[in-house]
């Protein structure tokens, strides 16, 4: 689960972390208002989304806008407010639908004598969580990754006794921080590291972290996630979701218990297993065809779920065929029959459908689908299934 | 041979009592008995703690693992117990001396596998999984969810990162005569008890596999590692599938594992590092089986 830059910086607060004062706006009097307050000469507005590239992004509706800026006054203020709130922010990150943005968060000016990078993320390779630092504040740490390799630097922690004093000694090294900013990292680095693993974080990104002209390191913006396995034990943490910021079908097939992911395409898929829903879509593609989506029914999915599964695709009104591909384990195929009947008495069929099923009670599930009198196509196995389901739409 | 379970394997299954632990208790031991013809229980309970003492369609019950390795003298502990308590149920059995753990449990928190992985590695339990569909020896037995009549005896040795893509590769190579000797679902989370890499070593050493079948997806780097070692390590034909060629970025897709992260981990790269050590790569997922046909031919 995602958060807004705001909300990690107030989580991080509460953990003793410090960070810029900042206000919340929702309308463009309260951005007035938070500038106002913070009595600085210059404040940071920021956009709230969850995507990032928002200084180089532009609003749809006012192409000149960006998504980040500097405010000099009160009155600065609310005019860019209201070119911003209400309206699509569009990112490198955002893709073309842009993001609207409900909620800007503006932060008090620093004086920034150097811009870091730093993040903690789960490293699969040494089986527990890392710390990724790099001189290059501000830059994608992908490209650093790419570029400069030489300018990250990693420390893996165990996360019974966290980031120990000798670790932060190397990163202090290795990123040059002298003096207080050395100091300010003996506290800042390990305070991090104990919330990442207190809160079941699966990534904390401070990009950039600034070492101010006082030596104080400083996050000037903060992208937190969390494990979603583990938000039963935060509930104060998920309380912090916003469904706006997601994908309608993708909140409801969760509700559902299904794993679902839209896609540009036009044929629909109803797949169970997320290795052979992957599976699925590049037999698709193979074939010449472009997958509407990802759809993982799961094992444990009842004809209920299943139903849903087939009202969420055909909700997509890009879907132009869909293609079913079941190979039954847990998952009974005469349950996806009865889902698939199920869904023509109460959905309705308005595009063609490719049905290829194997496995746990194959043969009844297929003589269901023999006898149900639908005009429904079956293919005897995966290479017949796409080929089938691509020729329906250039038929 | 065949690798983690052969005749000796005794299994208990924690988290018995529940919907999915029984149903598959009462499958993997109908699979041992019917399928197998094994003239000894290799099934052999189960634990839930506060039920210890009762009996659940004739499986006892018990109420720590201890308790079953004393009484019923268990090996091997399949877990079906909820996600918030796995991580203590696969501690809770290597304290208790079980060689080979499997983890079915979809759902476990990232940061409670780090904990429990780190106390097995320092004991010589086994962990497979956890969000796996299990282990299978054909004719011997299985220890899982995966329905044991597609897989047919042989020598293909069978890795893989997902569940029911791994059905259908047992199911093609069944088609076209190919056999298993182990199929081992490793699991789709990012952090997992046995890798890629532990399990080529035992099937390029274990004398009744002669080939191996690797199913990998989107997400980390393992199937490049793999790839690494092979080339240095395994001297028996390989063939290989990818899931997620047409994955998007930044989306997971199913499996906690597998995501495109910062364009690192996709099935282009994963497909360029096999096939740059000459692993044969099924390019749809209808060409699995036929592929390690391809392999062992070459490789002949």
């Amino acid at each position: 689960m995602k958060i807004h830059e705001y909300q990690g910086k107030q989580l991080l607060a509460a953990a003793g972390v410090k960070v810029p004062r900042g206000i919340v706006a929702r309308t463009p009097d309260e951005a007035a208002a938070a500038f106002a307050e913070l009595g600085g000469e210059i404040a940071v507005m920021k956009s709230q989304i969850h995507a990032g590239g928002r200084g180089k992004g532009r609003f749809r509706e006012q192409p000149e806008q960006p998504g980040v800026v500097l405010i000099r006054s009160a009155e600065e203020a609310r005019a860019n407010a209201e070119r911003m709130l209400g309206n699509t922010l569009v990112t490198i990150q955002t893709g073309e639908a842009g993001k609207t943005v409900n909620v800007l968060f503006v932060e008090q000016g620093l004086n920034i004598a150097r811009e870091l990078y730093l993040g903690i993320v789960v490293d699969r390779e040494s089986g527990g969580p890392v710390v990724i630092a790099s001189s290059e504040g501000g830059m994608a740490i992908e490209d650093v990754a790419a570029e400069t390799p030489e300018k990250i630097f990693r420390e893996a922690f165990d996360i019974g006794v966290g980031l120990l004093p000798s670790q932060v000694q190397n990163l202090s090294d290795k990123l040059g921080l002298e003096g207080q900013a050395a100091r300010s990292a003996e506290v800042f680095l390990p305070k991090l590291c104990q919330f990442f693993v207190e809160n079941d974080c699966s990534m904390a990104e401070i990009n950039p972290l600034v070492v101010t002209d006082e030596g104080e390191l400083t996050p000037l913006d903060s992208k937190v996630s969390f494990d979603d396995n583990a938000l039963f034990r935060h509930g104060d943490v998920a309380e912090l979701r916003d469904l706006s910021e997601e994908d309608e079908a993708e909140v409801r097939a969760g509700n559902a218990g299904l794993s679902y992911v839209n896609l540009d395409g036009n044929i629909g898929c109803l797949v169970n297993g997320a290795g052979l829903a992957m599976s699925t879509m590049d037999l698709i593609k193979l074939h010449g065809g472009e997958p509407a989506n990802f759809l993982d029914v799961g094992g444990g999915a009842n004809v209920e779920a299943v139903t849903e599964a087939f009202r969420i695709i055909l909700a997509d009104s890009n879907v132009k065929a869909v293609l079913v591909n079941i190979f039954g384990g847990i998952m009974k195929c005469d349950t996806i029959v009865e889902a698939i009947l199920e869904a023509y008495e109460k959905v309705g069929f308005s595009v063609p459908l490719v049905v290829r099923l194997e496995g746990t009670n194959v043969e009844l599930a297929r003589n269901m689908l023999a006898d149900s009198g639908r005009d429904i196509i079956t293919a005897t196995d995966l290479t017949d299934a796409a080929k089938k389901v691509v020729a329906t739409l250039s038929a | 041979m065949s690798i983690l379970v052969d005749k000796d394997t005794r299994v208990i299954c924690q988290g018995l009592t529940g919907r999915a632990g029984l149903f598959h208790s009462q499958k993997c031991r109908e699979y041992a008995r019917d399928d197998c013809q094994r003239d000894s229980p290799v099934f052999l309970g189960g634990v839930t703690p506060g039920k210890g003492g009762t009996e659940v369609d004739g499986f006892p019950v018990f109420n720590k693992v201890a308790d079953a390795v004393e009484a019923v003298g268990a090996n091997t502990s399949m877990v079906f117990v909820p996600p918030r308590f796995c991580a203590d149920a696969i501690i809770e059995a290597a304290d208790a001396g079980i060689k080979l753990i499997v983890a079915i449990t979809e759902g476990v928190p990232v940061l409670d596998m780090v904990r429990a992985k780190n106390y097995i590695d320092q004991t010589d339990s086994r962990l497979v999984g956890p969000n796996c569909p299990g282990v299978i020896t054909p004719g011997v037995a299985k220890i899982g969810i995966m329905p044991g009549y597609i897989h047919t005896p042989g020598s293909v040795g069978l890795i893989s990162r997902s569940g029911t893509l791994t059905y259908e590769a047992a199911w093609q190579m069944g088609r076209v005569g190919l056999g298993q000797s182990t199929c081992v679902g490793i699991g789709g989370d990012p952090i997992i008890g046995t890798n890629f890499i532990d399990l080529l070593d035992l099937f390029q050493n274990d004398p009744e596999t002669d080939a191996i079948l690797m199913i990998g997806e989107i997400g980390g780097n393992a199937e490049e590692q793999a790839a690494q070692y092979i080339k240095e390590k395994v001297t028996k034909p390989v063939a290989a599938f990818i899931a997620g060629r047409t994955a998007p970025p930044g989306k997971r897709m199913g499996h906690a594992g597998a995501i495109i992260s910062g364009g690192k981990g996709t099935a282009a790269e994963k497909v360029a590092a096999l096939e740059a050590e000459g692993i044969e790569v099924a390019q749809s997922p209808a060409d699995m089986g036929e592929a390690m046909q391809r392999a062992i031919a070459r490789h002949a």
